[in-house]
């Protein structure tokens, strides 16, 4: 009798790629809902589009490059990366504004490069990042909390740019709560008063806050269910609360509040979906942690004196450059390699 | 981790008191409940024994019987060539049919020199019995020659010849361990020889320790082996041996590897090429301490071992003790044969064992489970989707290793690189493997790396011979081409002194022929007896002076 044979362990396994990704996706649907609860139906037309773009750009990169294109689409990535990029766009962006963003992603950032597991930036962040530097108008068009068009109206901007009968542009949008501390503390106002606009909530941005928090939700549950590890969110949030800090308390009137930084643009989405994404994050176990840190380092310091309102995208970018030095210095002591010895 | 819920007993001043952790590692579905309450059968005395001569680490043995001899049940078949060896016995009588290539148990299916005995079913002993020895009144010495003639490897599974652990004269021991942590799913022979044999492995570790002497004696037991460490404790107890004392250590795989588990005792770290005893400790198996006690206290070599016989694949799974060289598919028929299910065969854990083709393999030393599982069991591996550098194979190596560049590296055959990430570290557990979502097969890619590098190694060393015998060669050359050199200058020098000897041979011959002519006139000058002489009588002078003249420049010439 002829036994198959396969290479040890043999225990089945445990987890897939697609599962994982499945789980980052669940992990989306409760900051993505109340995204859509505060700024209206172009958050979900954005992932629409930016899904759709991706799916059908990945397939046909990869059928190009000779791979099962179904085997690629099932890994989930590619819908990640859509998803990730479209919560990054404003809810009232024209429809070719996701569309740009997912192709350069999936073709560029992350195919050109040899596909899933080989590319050096985040795809999505990348794309992101080349629709915030081509296209700055298109990427402020975010609607007032609470007060978005309905579902036509929606779509015919996104799609024709038509707004609705006497409403002008200005009346359907809103500066973020980021935008409007960049532009007001330019005209010498100090913090206390710009707070007092409407655009701020309880502790952060109005509504901001509660996209915030829900995502941090959304991102335990995907450390409860070991998706992600701890080091870089800790990493990330514990830098950017640990300089905010330093700042609020030397000048309050100029520098928010840690708390604010928290909760405010894409902090919590950076510091659990964004930044975790492992393959061009750094990998060792220490490694993440300063990966972490550097990134909440670097979004505080783009958000308070770039030339951008918020700064996850760059931070990531650039320490997404450091993750190989990271990992190369802060390789773990092999076992039986001396000074192990507990007493 | 702290021990909870344990109180020990210690027996001397160096203690051990504290559990500890090492990094990564599994909690597996344990699937041991399906053996380890059934009682180890028996298996008959099979028509034909298979013994292979090389079953451990170390040099194969040189066979001593050839086709036709009749051995008899516990004889040497092939004797120790040297100190890192051990004999291989005749598991029962009968007659040898056949000293030739047979497979054996490996993960490659490779064929070893076998003596294949055709038993007589009478399972006859020697004539003379040997008697039993009280290894209290024995020295040191000479039990380690008692275990090494009985033929005792490490019986956990990587079979180092016992005796090499238990005689380490240039160090200290402060601690014999004893590894009962059975951490690979599905095995469960050590569990029931636990609750079946206690006494035997007890006083087989007193054996060992009279060996060792060391400071402290500790049995590490997994904390869900309860019936197995009663049975330990009323042995111990039985003997009022209180200098021998049972730690719990958590369900943990692979805590019974034999650097994990004196991690979690002691807090040390074995050194990455070294042995536990570098840092005083021998770990031993309690498979190995029963054998050390039927090979003492009884005189009996080491021919039988308890085998798990298990999986889906099987229809009757039970721990069963057979002879040594007994066909696999024998154990399987006394385990009620396979179920229609079966499709893998794997010898050894699901984690660390290895698959084989063909069950017309024996059982050996090291043979510790006989695993047939079926496809819903362990199905077919998914194929591998590229490495998403999750990390969490960081996080199960048990190693501290980065598998994920070990990979990377591995299957880029960038060898140098690999091996600057400790590749040579791996223990080959398997966690990364199993915990990674992409089902990379990373041990396979280390195993392969790992060959790769040995066989450059050899190459290279062949190649390093090589030169160094060119070398040897070009250098040898060059001296003898140097030597013809300096001959060929050397008789150059002396042609070119011939043309000044020829100048000063001339001017001889010339001072010569002066001296002559002087000569000459002067004995023309002189009165001589030649006066008033006959013409006839000049001439015949002038004559001889002529020749003595020639005479003369012939003797200079």
């Amino acid at each position: 009798m002829e036994f198959k044979t396969y290479s040890s362990p043999h225990l089945p396994v445990s987890g897939s790629v697609s599962v994982m990704m499945l789980r980052v996706l669940l992990a989306l649907i409760p900051g993505t809902f109340c995204a859509f609860w505060i700024f209206g139906w172009g958050v979900l037309f954005n992932i629409l589009i930016a899904a759709i773009t991706a799916l059908l750009a990945e397939a046909m990169v990869l059928k190009l490059r000779g791979r099962s294109a179904l085997a690629g689409l099932l890994d989930g990535s590619a819908l990640v990366t859509a998803v990730l990029l479209a919560l990054a766009l404003p809810p009232l962006t024209p429809w070719w504004i996701p569309v740009i963003g997912s192709l350069f992603a999936i073709v560029i950032a992350k195919q050109l490069y040899g596909g899933l597991g080989y590319n050096p930036f985040n795809p999505a962040m990348a794309g992101y990042v080349v629709l915030l530097i081509s296209f700055p108008l298109e990427l402020t068009l975010w609607s007032a909390p609470g007060a978005h068009p309905g579902f036509m109206d929606t779509l015919s901007l996104i799609m024709t740019g038509n707004l609705p009968a006497g409403q002008s542009l200005d009346a359907v949008t809103m500066a973020t709560p980021m935008d409007s501390i960049k532009t007001r503390l330019g005209m010498s106002e100090t913090l206390s008063e710009i707070h007092n606009s409407p655009l701020f909530g309880s502790f952060a941005g109005a509504g901001w806050e509660w996209i915030n928090l829900w995502f941090l939700l959304g991102g335990l549950w995907l450390l409860q269910m070991k998706v992600i590890q701890w080091q870089i969110p800790a990493g990330m949030l514990g830098g950017l609360a640990v300089i905010a800090f330093i700042f609020y308390a030397v000048n309050p009137d100029i520098y928010s509040t840690p708390l604010f930084q928290l909760f405010s643009g894409a902090a919590m989405l950076g510091a659990f979906f964004i930044a975790t994404d492992p393959v061009s994050a750094s990998t060792t176990p220490r490694g993440r942690i300063y990966y972490g840190i550097g990134i909440g380092l670097l979004t505080y310091i783009i958000r308070t004196w770039g030339g951008y309102p918020d700064g996850v995208a760059f931070a990531v970018l650039l320490m997404n450059l450091a993750a190989p030095t990271i990992d190369y210095y802060t390789r773990p002591r092999v076992f039986g390699q001396g000074g192990g010895n507990t007493p | 981790m702290t021990a909870s819920g344990n109180s020990f007993k210690r027996p001397r001043e160096v203690t051990f008191d504290r559990l500890h952790t090492f990094h990564g590692g599994l909690r597996l579905p344990g699937h041991r409940e399906i053996t380890a309450n059934r009682p180890i059968g028996k298996v008959d005395i099979p028509p034909l024994l298979t013994i292979p001569l090389q079953q451990h680490i170390g040099n194969p043995g040189k066979c001593l019987v050839k086709p036709g001899d009749t051995v008899y049940k516990g004889q040497v078949l092939a004797e120790a060539p040297g100190r890192f060896s051990v004999p291989a016995h005749a598991s029962s009588s009968g007659t040898v049919i056949a000293v030739e290539e047979r497979l054996i148990p490996h993960p490659s299916g490779i064929k070893e020199n076998c003596v294949v005995i055709e038993t007589d079913g009478r399972d006859r002993g020697a004539d003379q019995q040997q008697d039993a020895i009280d290894y209290l009144q024995i020295e040191p010495a000479r039990l380690c020659e008692l275990i090494q003639q009985a033929g005792i490897v490490g019986m956990g599974g990587a079979g180092f010849p016992t005796q090499i652990k238990l005689c380490s004269p240039k160090q200290h021991i402060e601690l014999l361990l004893i590894n009962a942590a059975e951490c690979e799913p599905y095995i469960s022979c050590d569990n029931r020889l636990l609750q079946e044999r206690a006494t035997e492995v007890v006083e087989g570790i007193r054996i060992m320790r009279h060996g060792v002497q060391p400071d402290a004696c500790i049995i590490a037991i997994e904390d869900n082996m309860q019936a197995a460490e009663e049975a330990l404790r009323a042995a111990l107890d039985a003997v009022n041996e209180t200098g021998i004392t049972i730690t719990r250590v958590p369900e943990i795989y692979p805590s019974g590897g034999e650097r994990q588990l004196i991690r979690i005792l002691t807090g040390r770290e074995v050194p990455g090429q070294g042995y536990p005893a570098d840092i005083g400790i021998v770990c031993q198996n309690v498979g190995t301490a029963a054998a050390v006690y039927h090979a003492v206290s009884k005189r009996q070599p080491l021919i039988s071992r308890i085998v798990t016989v298990t999986g889906e694949g099987i229809a009757q799974p039970q721990n069963f003790e057979c002879l040594l060289g007994t066909p696999v598919s024998q154990l399987v028929s006394a385990a009620g044969g396979y179920t229609k299910d079966v499709e893998r065969l794997l010898i050894g854990g699901p984690m660390m064992g290895y698959a084989v083709q063909n069950d017309n393999i024996p059982v050996i030393k090291t043979t510790n489970c006989i695993l047939a599982v079926s496809r819903e069991e362990m199905p077919a591996p998914p194929p591998a989707q590229p490495c998403i550098r999750c990390a969490k194979c960081t996080d199960v190596c048990p190693a501290d290793l980065l598998p994920q560049q070990l990979y990377w590296y591995a299957s880029s055959n960038n060898y140098d690189a690999a091996q600057d990430y400790n590749l040579f570290d791996c223990i080959e557990c398997g966690c990364c493997a199993y915990v990674c979502p992409s089902h990379i097969p990373l041990v396979q890619y280390y195993r392969h790396a790992k060959t790769e590098i040995w066989t450059q190694e050899a190459q290279k060393q062949a190649a390093d011979i090589a030169r160094r015998r060119h070398e040897s060669r070009l250098s040898r050359l060059q001296r003898i081409k140097q030597q013809r050199a300096d001959r060929m200058a050397r008789k150059k020098q002396a042609l070119a002194g011939d043309d000044g000897g020829k100048d000063a041979k001339k001017s001889a011959i010339q001072a010569a022929l002066d001296r002559v002519k002087h000569k000459k006139e002067q004995t023309s000058s002189t009165p001589k007896n030649t006066d008033n002489l006959t013409a006839e009588q000049q001439r015949l002078i002038a004559e001889a002076d002529v020749r003595r003249q020639q005479k003369q420049s012939g003797n200079n010439n």
